[in-house]
């Protein structure tokens, strides 16, 4: 019994290396993405948008992107 | 859609290094690694010129075009992402990027080139938005956030400005028009000089 053990853990061993990591292009293609307007998935995404709405997402980031434009800024400060 | 791009207009920009700081501190990118960089030409002399220089999200990117086990993609929005879990770390990407986007970590006892990592417009990988498995490969997804990159954010003089193209190209508009001069942006002419009279091509 002993020895019987002991050879299937010396197999084990011996053959550990022998084993080899798929290589068919299931295994090598790059993964899908969700777009960004689906949301993140944590604590830290903007109130002001609907997630998952593509329209939405896109008003957002563009009305965002209006904070760079500091003749908007100032003249809306302006009013 | 949106159509996400990086403009940097060189008459603002004071070579601060904010946008360096504000990318590795969001993403928390290794040392030796610099997804973005602050280029200045005639450096010292009147008239000295700095851009910000990041991933400029091709249309046409020639990262793309070589990769030779296709590893990148083209998001609905126009950022250029890339699977780090594809990637082998040839290093070719790097030899046909102009701006000298994709960087490759130094790491392990023999100092062996890793995976490649470069701007991701803030827009993280192929995992899920804003999960620690994204977070950790590729740093943070802002835009699924609903917000636009942290260098253009975080840019003092908002030199570097980053978002819908059609957005930021009329923001750069205005400022030209407004201040008479500066339409150049970057490119051969701010680089080089117009070419001299007589001059072949």
């Amino acid at each position: 019994m002993r020895t019987t053990a002991a050879a299937a853990l010396a197999a084990a061993v011996l053959l550990a290396a022998c084993s080899e990591k798929p290589q068919d292009m299931a295994h090598s293609k790059r993964k899908s993405d969700v777009p960004a307007w689906q949301g993140a998935n944590n604590a830290y995404v903007e109130p002001g948008w609907k997630v998952g709405d593509a329209a939405s997402w896109e008003k957002q980031v563009n009305t965002r992107a209006q904070a760079q434009n500091e003749y908007a800024r100032i003249n809306a400060g302006a009013r | 859609m949106a159509r996400m791009k990086f403009i940097c207009d060189s008459e603002r920009c004071i070579e601060c290094n904010g946008c360096v700081t504000a990318c590795k501190a969001e993403h928390n990118v290794p040392w030796g690694v610099n997804r973005r960089r602050v280029v200045t030409l005639g450096d010292g002399l009147p008239g000295e010129k700095s851009i910000s220089v990041a991933c400029m999200h091709c249309s046409d990117a020639p990262c793309m075009a070589v990769c030779p086990v296709d590893c990148f993609y083209r998001t609905d929005d126009g950022v250029v992402l890339h699977d780090k879990d594809v990637c082998i770390g040839c290093g070719y990407c790097s030899y046909a990027c102009p701006f000298g986007a994709p960087q490759f970590p130094s790491n392990g006892t023999f100092g062996m080139r890793g995976k490649m990592d470069k701007c991701t417009f803030c827009a993280g990988g192929p995992e899920a938005n804003g999960t620690a498995a994204e977070n950790e490969k590729y740093g943070r997804n802002r835009l699924a956030e609903g917000k636009l990159p942290a260098c253009a954010e975080m840019c003092a003089t908002k030199a570097l400005l980053g978002g819908d193209g059609d957005v930021v190209a009329d923001i750069f508009r205005t400022r030209v028009l407004t201040r008479n001069k500066g339409s150049e942006v970057w490119g051969w002419g701010t680089a080089y000089g117009k070419p001299a009279g007589g001059a072949k091509k």
